[in-house]
């Protein structure tokens, strides 16, 4: 029940156990990164090696070496529809816009359905059948529809990402202690405050673990949005690779967009860090995969 | 007290209370029970577990409607939350994000007062409750007894003229307890609200109420009302060693052990069967 703190444990023990047991957790970040780092060496070495020992046949899987020339090509010359940066920077706008409108959407309207009734019972089958066709596929009419710029990119991302921060934020306010509840009516809290200061609050623990997973899914509409029709970003620049039959410049596209997803990432458990100082550390460590 | 000694602070009359089962039955909590709380008395209620001693406070709080009967505070019957009465959980109950100030500043806020005038309260009543210098905190940062105190700051800060408490020290050691009790009993003085404290120590319930009320094993009735009149201001730690309190005690203890008796074997005919 007593939850005690690393900051009491250290008032406790003595000086040179924590000072060892510290040193331990240092020693054994280093191990992992190391390790990390092998392991990443050992899957492109053995793809390289396999291509030159004519294994693997570059023309359909492509070669880390071809990657990072076209990498660097892409850099130093740009790419054929304008400098890498810009088609990163277009990508990367539709993505958080999309992110934000889903975001936005997912936790409002989870909220106000995890909260009411009828509202919940009402939507729910809608919802449900929304959840489980193929949404990917909308964005073949939405290319069609908003054309071939920004909205339709942006669109696509939204439908993508706001079931999965829905269905938490939902959840998430359906498990708020109900204790909570009392208490926050009891000091004399009205309908919105309760939601605002209690629910919200109680209810993010679950939205942000969405988070992680909503980015990539903006990411994605985005990218298969400029697949479907498009005048610039990285999902144009992958399909102008793939229609020179050009393997290395279609995985050189997923690994620049590998890395942004790698960014945002660390943004997001950044912000996640942040948002929820409140919980013991235990509970707010590192949270896994 | 600014209400006349006549009417009660808590009174309820005929109140029974009726839960739907998740396996479809229906469970009686509460059986025609009445029970009145004077202005400023400290009032305690002991029975077995699951006699409806919560549910009593659910009741008074409006947390829960009664299904028969009345539930009146200050003369008024209760229709929904009501401001002026402040209620204690059994678990912890203060905002796991919120520091602790801005925990015990909660009520204030809620009911409309301005930030600067809400957190000079809340820094009062943390200083009187001991917790001064804490108000940074989180309340995962403190013992269990702080957050009880936390939690006895954000009652009272609202000046309630009722104060409802279930079972609020009983995930406590036992000298943090007895401890709690005292501090409990000093911040009562200062306001004197009328508490029903819901316990299943019998000796807490002495050394703390006026009255003592034990009910039956549920459905809940009352099979006994005790006056407690030994002297006040109190010390729970030594009082409970006067042989006024031990004779209280041994009539008290009569009363209620039948009840915990069948309410025990109940229990266990439910395992069994």
């Amino acid at each position: 029940m007593a939850v005690h703190q690393p900051a009491v444990v250290a008032v406790d023990a003595d000086e040179g156990s924590v000072r060892s047991r510290i040193s331990g957790r240092v020693r054994r970040r280093i191990l992992i990164n190391v390790c990390r780092v092998a392991l990443l060496g050992g899957a492109l070495g053995g793809w390289e090696l396999g291509v030159n020992t004519n294994h693997i046949d570059p023309f359909f899987w492509g070669q880390p070496s071809g990657i990072y020339k076209q990498l660097k090509t892409w850099i130093t010359d740009g790419t054929p529809q304008g400098s890498l940066a810009d088609q990163i920077l277009v990508t990367l706008q539709e993505a958080v816009y999309g992110f934000l409108i889903g975001v936005s959407l997912g936790v409002v309207l989870g909220i106000a359905l995890g909260r009411n009734r009828f509202l919940a019972d009402l939507f729910s089958p809608f919802i449900k059948v929304a959840n489980s066709i193929p949404r990917i596929v909308l964005g073949a009419l939405f290319t069609v529809a908003f054309g071939f710029g920004l909205t339709s990119k942006v669109i696509l991302a939204v439908v993508l990402v706001f079931f999965g921060v829905f269905f938490n934020a939902f959840q998430g306010t359906r498990e708020v202690d109900r204790n909570l509840l009392s208490n926050a009516r009891i000091l004399g809290a009205s309908r919105w405050q309760t939601t605002r200061q209690v629910v919200l609050p109680s209810a993010f623990t679950w939205i942000l673990a969405s988070l992680h997973i909503s980015f990539g899914f903006a990411l994605i509409g985005a990218v298969v949005g400029e697949l479907l029709g498009a005048d610039k970003g990285m999902g144009l620049l992958i399909r102008s690779a793939q229609n020179n039959f050009n393997a290395n410049g279609v995985l050189a596209g997923m690994a620049v967009i590998g890395v942004i997803a790698l960014v945002a990432e660390a943004l997001i458990t950044a912000l996640e860090n942040r948002l929820l100082r409140w919980r013991p550390p235990q509970m707010a460590g590192d949270a896994g995969v | 007290m600014s209400s006349s000694p006549s009417i009660n602070a808590i009174e309820l009359r005929g109140v029974t209370k009726r839960f739907a089962t998740p396996s479809g039955g229906i469970h009686t909590a509460l059986r025609d029970l009445d029970m009145e709380v004077a202005p400023g008395e400290f009032c305690a209620v002991v029975g077995p577990t699951g006699c409806g001693k919560s549910t009593t406070l659910t009741l008074v709080s409006g947390l829960e409607k009664a299904s028969r009967g009345t539930v009146k505070v200050d003369g008024r019957p209760v229709t929904g939350v009501t401001p002026g009465v402040g209620f204690m959980f059994q678990t912890d109950a203060v905002f796991p994000w919120k520091s602790v100030l801005d925990n015990v500043a909660a009520g204030p806020r809620f009911r409309g007062a301005g930030r600067r005038k809400a957190n000079d309260a809340a820094r009062d009543w943390l200083r009187r409750v001991g917790l001064a210098g804490f108000e940074d905190r989180y309340p995962h940062q403190l013992s269990g007894g702080m957050r009880k105190r936390v939690a006895l700051a954000q009652s009272l800060i609202n000046e309630p003229r009722v104060l409802l408490m279930d079972e609020p020290f009983a995930a406590l050691d036992v000298q943090t307890r007895s401890i709690m009790s005292d501090e409990l009993l000093g911040l009562w003085e200062q306001t004197r609200p009328a508490v029903i404290f819901v316990t299943h120590d019998l000796e807490e319930a002495i050394a703390l109420a006026d009255k003592v009320i034990v009910l039956t094993a549920g459905p809940g009735r009352i099979k006994a009302t005790f006056r407690i009149d030994l002297p006040r201001p109190r010390k729970a730690q030594e009082i409970r060693f006067t042989d006024a309190f031990v004779s209280l005690y041994s009539e008290i203890w009569e009363a209620l052990r039948s009840e915990v008796e069948t309410a025990y074997a109940r229990s266990t005919a439910e395992v069994t069967t």
